[in-house]
Protein backbone atom coordinates (compact mmCIF):
# COMPACT_ATOMS: atom_id res chain seq x y z
CA UNK A 1 0.00 0.00 0.00
CA UNK A 2 1.27 3.64 -1.00
CA UNK A 3 1.06 6.01 1.69
CA UNK A 4 1.40 9.63 2.03
CA UNK A 5 3.87 10.92 4.08
CA UNK A 6 1.44 12.33 6.63
CA UNK A 7 -0.21 8.38 7.02
CA UNK A 8 3.38 6.91 7.44
CA UNK A 9 4.39 9.76 10.41
CA UNK A 10 0.76 8.31 11.53
CA UNK A 11 1.51 4.42 11.36
CA UNK A 12 5.22 5.63 12.76
CA UNK A 13 3.20 7.05 15.88
CA UNK A 14 4.16 10.27 15.60
CA UNK A 15 0.82 11.82 16.22
CA UNK A 16 0.11 9.70 19.15
CA UNK A 17 -0.43 6.17 20.05
CA UNK A 18 -4.19 6.12 19.41
CA UNK A 19 -3.72 7.40 15.82
CA UNK A 20 -0.87 4.74 15.36
CA UNK A 21 -3.52 2.26 16.33
CA UNK A 22 -6.05 3.38 14.03
CA UNK A 23 -3.50 3.81 10.95
CA UNK A 24 -2.52 0.23 11.44
CA UNK A 25 -5.77 -1.53 11.55
CA UNK A 26 -6.33 0.63 8.32
CA UNK A 27 -3.16 -0.70 6.83
CA UNK A 28 -3.69 -4.41 7.69
CA UNK A 29 -6.88 -3.62 6.22
CA UNK A 30 -6.04 -2.40 3.45
CA UNK A 31 -2.80 -5.65 2.67
CA UNK A 32 -5.73 -8.33 3.29
CA UNK A 33 -7.87 -6.68 0.83
CA UNK A 34 -5.47 -5.53 -1.83
CA UNK A 35 -6.30 -1.70 -1.40
CA UNK A 36 -3.55 0.17 -2.69
CA UNK A 37 -3.81 3.74 -0.99
CA UNK A 38 -6.40 5.33 1.65
CA UNK A 39 -9.76 7.69 0.56
CA UNK A 40 -10.95 9.85 2.35
CA UNK A 41 -14.42 9.33 3.85
CA UNK A 42 -17.32 11.26 4.79
CA UNK A 43 -19.39 9.20 7.56
CA UNK A 44 -18.49 6.15 9.32
CA UNK A 45 -21.27 4.34 10.73
CA UNK A 46 -20.41 1.18 13.48
CA UNK A 47 -20.89 -1.64 14.96
CA UNK A 48 -20.22 -3.41 18.15
CA UNK A 49 -22.04 -1.76 20.04
CA UNK A 50 -24.10 -4.16 21.78
CA UNK A 51 -22.63 -5.71 24.94
CA UNK A 52 -24.04 -9.44 23.85
CA UNK A 53 -21.50 -8.99 20.69
CA UNK A 54 -18.62 -7.59 22.08
CA UNK A 55 -18.42 -8.49 25.95
CA UNK A 56 -16.15 -7.46 28.52
CA UNK A 57 -12.98 -7.31 25.93
CA UNK A 58 -14.55 -4.83 23.76
CA UNK A 59 -15.98 -2.90 26.89
CA UNK A 60 -12.57 -2.57 28.32
CA UNK A 61 -10.96 -1.97 25.19
CA UNK A 62 -13.50 1.19 24.09
CA UNK A 63 -13.03 2.30 27.68
CA UNK A 64 -9.45 2.91 27.28
CA UNK A 65 -9.57 4.02 23.90
CA UNK A 66 -12.21 6.75 24.64
CA UNK A 67 -9.79 8.26 27.06
CA UNK A 68 -7.89 9.97 24.17
CA UNK A 69 -9.77 8.91 20.76
CA UNK A 70 -12.08 11.40 19.19
CA UNK A 71 -14.03 11.25 15.71
CA UNK A 72 -12.99 12.71 12.67
CA UNK A 73 -16.13 12.67 10.62
CA UNK A 74 -19.73 12.56 11.30
CA UNK A 75 -20.07 8.94 13.27
CA UNK A 76 -23.30 6.82 14.00
CA UNK A 77 -23.82 4.15 15.82
CA UNK A 78 -25.75 0.45 15.42
CA UNK A 79 -28.28 -0.68 18.39
CA UNK A 80 -27.03 -1.78 21.64
CA UNK A 81 -29.13 -4.44 23.93
CA UNK A 82 -32.06 -2.97 25.16
CA UNK A 83 -34.20 0.50 25.74
CA UNK A 84 -33.12 2.73 28.68
CA UNK A 85 -36.95 3.68 28.91
CA UNK A 86 -38.53 -0.29 29.45
CA UNK A 87 -35.12 -2.31 30.66
CA UNK A 88 -36.80 -2.55 33.91
CA UNK A 89 -39.74 -4.60 32.19
CA UNK A 90 -37.41 -7.63 31.18
CA UNK A 91 -35.72 -9.55 32.83
CA UNK A 92 -31.94 -8.30 32.12
CA UNK A 93 -29.42 -8.66 35.06
CA UNK A 94 -27.84 -5.40 36.34
CA UNK A 95 -24.12 -6.50 34.99
CA UNK A 96 -25.39 -6.27 31.35
CA UNK A 97 -26.88 -2.85 31.93
CA UNK A 98 -24.00 -1.38 33.70
CA UNK A 99 -21.67 -2.36 31.17
CA UNK A 100 -23.55 -1.63 28.14
CA UNK A 101 -24.00 1.95 29.46
CA UNK A 102 -20.70 2.26 30.00
CA UNK A 103 -19.99 0.98 26.18
CA UNK A 104 -22.62 4.12 25.07
CA UNK A 105 -20.66 6.24 27.38
CA UNK A 106 -17.28 5.42 25.78
CA UNK A 107 -18.49 6.08 22.19
CA UNK A 108 -20.05 9.40 23.15
CA UNK A 109 -16.66 10.32 24.98
CA UNK A 110 -15.48 9.79 21.55
CA UNK A 111 -17.85 12.42 19.52
CA UNK A 112 -20.18 9.89 18.37
CA UNK A 113 -23.76 10.32 17.40
CA UNK A 114 -25.77 8.19 19.83
CA UNK A 115 -28.28 7.09 17.12
CA UNK A 116 -28.38 3.61 17.82
CA UNK A 117 -29.61 2.34 14.75
CA UNK A 118 -29.05 -0.05 11.90
CA UNK A 119 -31.22 2.05 9.53
CA UNK A 120 -29.01 5.17 9.19
CA UNK A 121 -29.69 5.25 5.53
CA UNK A 122 -33.25 6.38 6.48
CA UNK A 123 -32.99 8.72 9.22
CA UNK A 124 -29.99 10.81 8.00
CA UNK A 125 -29.33 12.51 5.09
CA UNK A 126 -27.64 11.16 2.30
CA UNK A 127 -24.82 12.69 0.98
CA UNK A 128 -24.72 13.24 -2.24
CA UNK A 129 -24.32 10.34 -5.43
CA UNK A 130 -20.28 9.16 -5.04
CA UNK A 131 -19.47 9.87 -1.91
CA UNK A 132 -17.21 7.52 0.19
CA UNK A 133 -18.56 6.21 3.53
CA UNK A 134 -17.37 3.77 6.22
CA UNK A 135 -20.59 1.46 6.99
CA UNK A 136 -20.02 -1.62 8.93
CA UNK A 137 -23.38 -2.80 9.66
CA UNK A 138 -24.06 -4.61 6.82
CA UNK A 139 -27.53 -4.28 5.93
CA UNK A 140 -26.56 -0.71 5.75
CA UNK A 141 -23.47 -0.81 4.11
CA UNK A 142 -25.72 -2.98 0.87
CA UNK A 143 -28.46 -0.42 0.82
CA UNK A 144 -25.70 2.58 0.90
CA UNK A 145 -24.01 0.94 -2.36
CA UNK A 146 -26.76 -0.31 -3.94
CA UNK A 147 -30.16 2.13 -3.31
CA UNK A 148 -28.63 5.32 -1.91
CA UNK A 149 -25.57 5.85 -4.64
CA UNK A 150 -22.69 6.36 -1.98
CA UNK A 151 -19.87 3.91 -1.73
CA UNK A 152 -18.71 1.63 1.31
CA UNK A 153 -16.39 -1.79 1.76
CA UNK A 154 -18.15 -4.21 3.60
CA UNK A 155 -16.58 -3.08 7.35
CA UNK A 156 -15.17 -5.08 10.06
CA UNK A 157 -16.46 -3.16 13.23
CA UNK A 158 -12.55 -2.25 13.50
CA UNK A 159 -12.10 -0.33 10.13
CA UNK A 160 -14.60 1.18 9.97
CA UNK A 161 -13.59 2.65 13.87
CA UNK A 162 -10.37 3.56 12.69
CA UNK A 163 -12.07 5.35 9.60
CA UNK A 164 -13.98 7.34 12.17
CA UNK A 165 -10.68 8.17 14.10
CA UNK A 166 -8.56 8.74 11.14
CA UNK A 167 -11.43 9.76 8.48
CA UNK A 168 -9.98 7.66 5.85
CA UNK A 169 -10.31 3.67 4.68
CA UNK A 170 -8.86 1.55 2.13
CA UNK A 171 -9.96 1.82 -1.21
CA UNK A 172 -10.61 -1.80 -2.14
CA UNK A 173 -12.98 -3.58 -3.55
CA UNK A 174 -16.67 -2.05 -3.84
CA UNK A 175 -15.28 1.65 -3.66
CA UNK A 176 -14.09 1.30 -7.05
CA UNK A 177 -16.46 0.51 -9.71
CA UNK A 178 -17.43 -2.68 -9.59
CA UNK A 179 -19.18 -4.65 -12.08
CA UNK A 180 -20.59 -7.82 -10.71
CA UNK A 181 -19.84 -10.94 -12.51
CA UNK A 182 -22.64 -13.46 -11.43
CA UNK A 183 -26.74 -12.33 -12.42
CA UNK A 184 -29.35 -13.92 -10.44
CA UNK A 185 -32.72 -14.45 -11.94
CA UNK A 186 -35.59 -13.86 -9.99
CA UNK A 187 -38.31 -16.60 -10.49
CA UNK A 188 -40.94 -16.13 -7.81
CA UNK A 189 -44.45 -15.03 -8.60
CA UNK A 190 -46.15 -12.27 -6.08
CA UNK A 191 -43.20 -12.24 -4.09
CA UNK A 192 -43.55 -10.61 -0.09
CA UNK A 193 -41.38 -8.93 1.87
CA UNK A 194 -40.15 -12.15 3.25
CA UNK A 195 -39.60 -13.41 -0.06
CA UNK A 196 -37.61 -10.76 -0.48
CA UNK A 197 -35.41 -11.64 2.58
CA UNK A 198 -35.11 -15.11 1.44
CA UNK A 199 -33.85 -13.77 -2.20
CA UNK A 200 -31.26 -12.11 -0.49
CA UNK A 201 -30.30 -14.54 1.41
CA UNK A 202 -29.62 -16.89 -1.46
CA UNK A 203 -27.84 -13.99 -3.06
CA UNK A 204 -25.59 -13.63 -0.10
CA UNK A 205 -24.72 -17.17 -0.09
CA UNK A 206 -23.69 -17.19 -4.08
CA UNK A 207 -22.21 -13.82 -4.82
CA UNK A 208 -18.83 -12.70 -4.04
CA UNK A 209 -18.34 -8.82 -3.71
CA UNK A 210 -21.80 -7.75 -5.51
CA UNK A 211 -24.69 -9.29 -8.01
CA UNK A 212 -27.14 -8.66 -10.57
CA UNK A 213 -30.55 -8.88 -9.54
CA UNK A 214 -33.00 -9.54 -12.50
CA UNK A 215 -36.76 -10.16 -12.85
CA UNK A 216 -38.06 -8.01 -9.86
CA UNK A 217 -40.59 -5.08 -10.42
CA UNK A 218 -41.23 -2.02 -8.20
CA UNK A 219 -40.02 -3.00 -4.45
CA UNK A 220 -41.46 -1.09 -1.43
CA UNK A 221 -38.95 -0.14 1.43
CA UNK A 222 -39.66 -2.68 3.48
CA UNK A 223 -39.15 -5.31 0.69
CA UNK A 224 -36.18 -3.48 -0.37
CA UNK A 225 -34.90 -3.47 3.70
CA UNK A 226 -35.88 -7.11 3.95
CA UNK A 227 -33.36 -8.00 0.99
CA UNK A 228 -30.47 -5.97 2.56
CA UNK A 229 -31.32 -7.55 5.32
CA UNK A 230 -30.78 -11.14 4.28
CA UNK A 231 -27.93 -10.23 2.07
CA UNK A 232 -26.03 -9.30 4.67
CA UNK A 233 -26.29 -11.86 6.95
CA UNK A 234 -25.34 -15.17 4.95
CA UNK A 235 -22.16 -13.70 3.47
CA UNK A 236 -19.54 -11.07 2.16
CA UNK A 237 -21.80 -10.08 -0.75
CA UNK A 238 -22.22 -6.11 -0.13
CA UNK A 239 -23.81 -4.42 -3.78
CA UNK A 240 -26.68 -5.51 -5.93
CA UNK A 241 -27.42 -4.00 -9.29
CA UNK A 242 -30.76 -4.63 -10.94
CA UNK A 243 -30.83 -5.98 -14.44
CA UNK A 244 -29.31 -8.84 -16.40
CA UNK A 245 -25.66 -7.37 -16.37
CA UNK A 246 -22.93 -7.74 -19.34
CA UNK A 247 -23.54 -11.09 -21.46
CA UNK A 248 -20.35 -13.33 -19.54
CA UNK A 249 -21.95 -12.52 -16.70
CA UNK A 250 -23.33 -16.26 -15.22
CA UNK A 251 -26.54 -17.04 -14.03
CA UNK A 252 -28.28 -18.84 -11.23
CA UNK A 253 -31.59 -18.95 -10.97
CA UNK A 254 -33.77 -18.30 -7.40
CA UNK A 255 -36.47 -20.44 -7.99
CA UNK A 256 -39.26 -22.30 -5.79
CA UNK A 257 -36.22 -24.80 -4.97
CA UNK A 258 -33.90 -22.91 -3.51
CA UNK A 259 -36.50 -20.55 -1.27
CA UNK A 260 -37.74 -24.13 -0.38
CA UNK A 261 -33.90 -24.57 0.90
CA UNK A 262 -34.01 -21.71 2.69
CA UNK A 263 -37.08 -21.46 4.63
CA UNK A 264 -36.68 -24.99 5.26
CA UNK A 265 -32.83 -24.00 6.96
CA UNK A 266 -34.66 -20.58 9.29
CA UNK A 267 -38.11 -22.09 9.58
CA UNK A 268 -38.51 -24.27 12.95
CA UNK A 269 -41.61 -24.05 13.82
CA UNK A 270 -45.10 -23.88 13.16
CA UNK A 271 -46.60 -21.50 15.50
CA UNK A 272 -44.43 -19.11 17.41
CA UNK A 273 -44.86 -17.96 21.62
CA UNK A 274 -44.61 -14.45 20.58
CA UNK A 275 -43.59 -12.37 17.18
CA UNK A 276 -40.79 -9.67 16.37
CA UNK A 277 -40.80 -7.13 13.67
CA UNK A 278 -37.90 -5.51 12.83
CA UNK A 279 -34.45 -6.52 11.89
CA UNK A 280 -33.43 -4.30 10.29
CA UNK A 281 -35.69 -1.42 12.71
CA UNK A 282 -38.49 -0.16 11.68
CA UNK A 283 -38.78 2.74 9.89
CA UNK A 284 -41.80 5.61 10.37
CA UNK A 285 -43.11 4.59 7.21
CA UNK A 286 -43.44 0.66 8.35
CA UNK A 287 -44.74 2.13 11.47
CA UNK A 288 -47.57 4.19 10.17
CA UNK A 289 -48.57 0.91 7.80
CA UNK A 290 -48.71 -1.44 10.87
CA UNK A 291 -51.23 1.27 12.12
CA UNK A 292 -53.22 0.94 9.20
CA UNK A 293 -52.94 -2.92 8.68
CA UNK A 294 -54.26 -3.09 12.21
CA UNK A 295 -57.52 -1.50 11.86
CA UNK A 296 -58.40 -1.53 15.61
CA UNK A 297 -57.09 -4.72 16.17
CA UNK A 298 -55.06 -6.70 19.15
CA UNK A 299 -52.16 -8.74 18.94
CA UNK A 300 -53.58 -12.30 20.48
CA UNK A 301 -50.16 -12.91 21.81
CA UNK A 302 -47.06 -10.50 22.80
CA UNK A 303 -45.52 -8.62 20.20
CA UNK A 304 -42.09 -6.90 19.86
CA UNK A 305 -41.32 -4.02 18.15
CA UNK A 306 -37.95 -2.57 17.09
CA UNK A 307 -37.29 0.92 15.67
CA UNK A 308 -34.68 4.11 16.34
CA UNK A 309 -35.56 6.14 18.87
CA UNK A 310 -36.17 9.21 16.55
CA UNK A 311 -38.69 6.89 14.75
CA UNK A 312 -40.13 6.41 18.39
CA UNK A 313 -40.61 9.96 18.70
CA UNK A 314 -42.21 11.32 15.66
CA UNK A 315 -44.82 7.86 15.88
CA UNK A 316 -45.62 9.20 19.24
CA UNK A 317 -46.48 13.25 17.66
CA UNK A 318 -47.92 11.03 14.98
CA UNK A 319 -50.20 9.06 17.89
CA UNK A 320 -49.18 5.77 16.37
CA UNK A 321 -46.88 4.35 19.66
CA UNK A 322 -50.58 5.10 21.38
CA UNK A 323 -52.48 3.04 18.95
CA UNK A 324 -50.00 0.42 18.72
CA UNK A 325 -49.31 -0.08 22.41
CA UNK A 326 -53.12 -0.64 22.77
CA UNK A 327 -53.12 -3.03 20.51
CA UNK A 328 -50.53 -5.00 23.00
CA UNK A 329 -46.75 -4.30 21.00
CA UNK A 330 -44.16 -3.47 23.28
CA UNK A 331 -42.23 -0.63 20.97
CA UNK A 332 -38.39 -0.87 21.94
CA UNK A 333 -35.87 1.72 20.73
CA UNK A 334 -31.91 1.89 20.51
CA UNK A 335 -32.02 -1.71 20.06
CA UNK A 336 -33.52 -4.48 17.73
CA UNK A 337 -34.30 -8.21 17.00
CA UNK A 338 -30.86 -9.35 15.39
CA UNK A 339 -28.63 -10.17 19.17
CA UNK A 340 -30.89 -8.86 21.42
CA UNK A 341 -30.83 -10.15 25.08
CA UNK A 342 -34.30 -9.72 25.42
CA UNK A 343 -35.40 -12.98 24.05
CA UNK A 344 -34.25 -15.60 26.03
CA UNK A 345 -35.09 -19.66 25.41
CA UNK A 346 -35.82 -19.62 28.92
CA UNK A 347 -38.79 -18.07 28.33
CA UNK A 348 -39.81 -18.55 24.89
CA UNK A 349 -39.38 -21.47 22.34
CA UNK A 350 -40.00 -20.32 19.46
CA UNK A 351 -40.27 -16.93 17.43
CA UNK A 352 -42.87 -15.43 14.88
CA UNK A 353 -40.84 -13.22 12.52
CA UNK A 354 -40.91 -11.69 8.96
CA UNK A 355 -37.13 -11.04 9.28
CA UNK A 356 -34.53 -13.41 8.00
CA UNK A 357 -32.00 -11.34 9.43
CA UNK A 358 -34.07 -11.59 12.87
CA UNK A 359 -34.42 -15.09 12.11
CA UNK A 360 -30.90 -16.39 11.44
CA UNK A 361 -29.78 -14.77 14.65
CA UNK A 362 -33.00 -15.44 16.88
CA UNK A 363 -32.27 -19.18 15.63
CA UNK A 364 -28.08 -19.20 15.93
CA UNK A 365 -27.50 -16.88 18.63
CA UNK A 366 -30.73 -16.66 20.95
CA UNK A 367 -31.15 -20.54 20.73
CA UNK A 368 -35.03 -20.44 20.00
CA UNK A 369 -37.27 -22.12 17.15
CA UNK A 370 -38.50 -19.73 14.15
CA UNK A 371 -42.04 -19.47 12.43
CA UNK A 372 -41.15 -17.29 9.51
CA UNK A 373 -44.71 -15.29 7.99
CA UNK A 374 -45.03 -12.46 5.79
CA UNK A 375 -46.17 -9.22 7.65
CA UNK A 376 -49.97 -9.58 5.70
CA UNK A 377 -50.23 -13.02 7.29
CA UNK A 378 -48.89 -12.35 11.02
CA UNK A 379 -51.72 -9.16 10.87
CA UNK A 380 -54.36 -12.04 9.42
CA UNK A 381 -53.90 -15.11 11.91
CA UNK A 382 -52.08 -13.03 14.91
CA UNK A 383 -54.76 -10.38 15.69
CA UNK A 384 -58.05 -9.81 16.57
CA UNK B 1 4.91 -12.50 1.14
CA UNK B 2 2.99 -9.58 2.46
CA UNK B 3 3.44 -7.42 5.37
CA UNK B 4 -0.06 -6.99 7.39
CA UNK B 5 1.35 -5.38 10.29
CA UNK B 6 4.85 -4.51 10.94
CA UNK B 7 7.74 -5.21 13.62
CA UNK B 8 10.80 -7.59 14.72
CA UNK B 9 10.61 -10.67 16.78
CA UNK B 10 12.75 -13.69 17.20
CA UNK B 11 11.23 -16.99 18.96
CA UNK B 12 10.36 -20.33 18.35
CA UNK B 13 7.68 -21.50 16.13
CA UNK B 14 3.96 -23.19 17.25
CA UNK B 15 2.49 -24.21 13.86
CA UNK B 16 -0.86 -25.30 14.08
CA UNK B 17 -2.22 -27.85 10.29
CA UNK B 18 -5.65 -26.68 11.72
CA UNK B 19 -7.18 -22.59 10.87
CA UNK B 20 -7.76 -20.98 14.88
CA UNK B 21 -11.29 -19.50 16.39
CA UNK B 22 -9.50 -16.78 18.72
CA UNK B 23 -12.89 -16.26 20.16
CA UNK B 24 -13.97 -19.01 22.58
CA UNK B 25 -11.36 -21.20 21.87
CA UNK B 26 -8.01 -19.42 23.36
CA UNK B 27 -8.02 -18.67 27.31
CA UNK B 28 -7.47 -14.59 27.25
CA UNK B 29 -5.32 -15.18 30.54
CA UNK B 30 -2.89 -17.50 29.46
CA UNK B 31 -2.98 -18.10 25.98
CA UNK B 32 -3.73 -21.84 26.15
CA UNK B 33 -5.68 -23.27 23.37
CA UNK B 34 -9.00 -24.80 25.17
CA UNK B 35 -10.49 -26.99 22.02
CA UNK B 36 -9.91 -30.53 22.42
CA UNK B 37 -10.41 -31.39 18.82
CA UNK B 38 -8.14 -28.56 17.84
CA UNK B 39 -4.54 -30.12 17.22
CA UNK B 40 -2.93 -27.48 19.82
CA UNK B 41 -5.28 -28.56 22.32
CA UNK B 42 -3.85 -27.20 25.76
CA UNK B 43 -0.65 -25.48 24.39
CA UNK B 44 0.07 -22.06 25.18
CA UNK B 45 0.31 -19.77 22.39
CA UNK B 46 2.50 -17.22 24.52
CA UNK B 47 5.57 -15.73 22.98
CA UNK B 48 5.55 -17.99 20.55
CA UNK B 49 6.16 -17.22 16.81
CA UNK B 50 2.79 -18.66 15.80
CA UNK B 51 2.01 -20.35 12.54
CA UNK B 52 -1.24 -21.30 11.01
CA UNK B 53 -3.49 -21.10 7.60
CA UNK B 54 -6.06 -18.63 8.65
CA UNK B 55 -8.15 -17.22 11.70
CA UNK B 56 -11.61 -18.45 11.26
CA UNK B 57 -14.73 -16.98 13.21
CA UNK B 58 -16.89 -14.01 14.55
CA UNK B 59 -14.71 -10.97 14.70
CA UNK B 60 -14.82 -10.14 17.37
CA UNK B 61 -12.43 -12.50 18.23
CA UNK B 62 -10.22 -9.52 17.58
CA UNK B 63 -10.93 -8.24 20.94
CA UNK B 64 -9.72 -11.55 22.17
CA UNK B 65 -6.03 -10.92 20.39
CA UNK B 66 -5.90 -7.48 22.33
CA UNK B 67 -7.25 -9.11 25.19
CA UNK B 68 -4.38 -11.88 25.07
CA UNK B 69 -2.27 -9.08 24.29
CA UNK B 70 -3.17 -6.93 27.41
CA UNK B 71 -2.72 -10.31 29.58
CA UNK B 72 0.93 -10.59 28.47
CA UNK B 73 0.24 -14.14 27.36
CA UNK B 74 0.03 -13.26 23.13
CA UNK B 75 2.31 -14.83 20.77
CA UNK B 76 5.84 -13.17 19.53
CA UNK B 77 4.68 -12.42 16.03
CA UNK B 78 1.78 -14.52 13.43
CA UNK B 79 2.83 -16.09 10.23
CA UNK B 80 -0.73 -17.46 8.20
CA UNK B 81 -1.20 -18.31 4.66
CA UNK B 82 -4.59 -16.26 4.27
CA UNK B 83 -5.10 -13.03 5.37
CA UNK B 84 -8.78 -12.91 7.04
CA UNK B 85 -9.93 -9.32 8.58
CA UNK B 86 -10.48 -11.24 12.30
CA UNK B 87 -6.72 -12.01 12.45
CA UNK B 88 -5.95 -8.91 10.69
CA UNK B 89 -7.47 -6.18 12.55
CA UNK B 90 -6.53 -8.13 16.19
CA UNK B 91 -2.81 -7.99 15.52
CA UNK B 92 -3.34 -4.60 14.50
CA UNK B 93 -4.95 -3.64 17.92
CA UNK B 94 -2.51 -5.34 19.92
CA UNK B 95 0.40 -4.81 17.80
CA UNK B 96 1.77 -8.36 17.06
CA UNK B 97 3.55 -8.49 13.83
CA UNK B 98 1.47 -10.15 10.90
CA UNK B 99 3.09 -11.67 7.90
CA UNK B 100 1.34 -13.60 4.95
CA UNK B 101 3.25 -16.54 3.22
CA UNK B 102 2.68 -19.16 -0.18
CA UNK B 103 2.21 -22.43 0.97
CA UNK B 104 5.93 -23.55 -0.01
CA UNK B 105 7.05 -20.63 2.31
CA UNK B 106 4.30 -21.93 4.40
CA UNK B 107 5.75 -26.12 4.38
CA UNK B 108 9.28 -24.50 5.92
CA UNK B 109 8.16 -23.20 8.86
CA UNK B 110 8.35 -26.71 11.12
CA UNK B 111 7.28 -26.61 14.46
CA UNK B 112 9.96 -25.99 16.77
CA UNK B 113 12.16 -24.24 14.75
CA UNK B 114 13.48 -20.62 15.90
CA UNK B 115 13.66 -17.90 13.38
CA UNK B 116 13.51 -14.01 13.37
CA UNK B 117 10.32 -12.51 11.70
CA UNK B 118 11.79 -8.66 10.42
CA UNK B 119 9.36 -6.40 8.80
CA UNK B 120 12.20 -4.11 7.73
CA UNK B 121 14.80 -7.02 6.28
CA UNK B 122 14.62 -8.44 2.80
CA UNK B 123 13.35 -11.84 3.66
CA UNK B 124 11.27 -11.13 6.41
CA UNK B 125 11.59 -14.84 8.48
CA UNK B 126 15.06 -15.92 8.69
CA UNK B 127 16.13 -19.08 10.67
CA UNK B 128 18.22 -19.06 13.39
CA UNK B 129 20.93 -22.20 13.24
Amino acid sequence: MELTREEESALKGEHGETMQMAYRILVATGEATDAERLVPIEWAHLSGVNYNTIGDAGEEFLSSLSKDARVKVKTTLNPMGFDIDNVANYNLDDNFIEKQLSIAKSYERMGVTPSFSCIPYEIFDIPKEGTQVSFAESNAAIHANSVDGIKTNKESAFSALASAITGKSPYSSLRKDDTPSLTINMKIDDPNELTYGMLGFFAGKVGNNSVNISGVGEMDRRSCKALCGGMGTSGTCAKFVFGQGTPECEKVDFDKKEMQNIHDELNTSEKGDMITLGSPQLGLEEISDLVVKLKGRSFTKRCMIFCPRSVKEQARNLGHTNELERAGCEILSDCCTCLTPLISKDDVDSVTTNSIKGAYYLKNSNGVDVNLKPLSQIIEEETR
Amino acid sequence: MKVLVKGRAQGKILKSKDPINFLGTVDKKTGIISDTNHPLYNKSIKDSILVFPHGVGSSVGAYTIYSIKSNDSAPLAMICQKADLTVATGCALANIPLITVDSEKMESLEDGKTVIVDSDSADLIAFLE
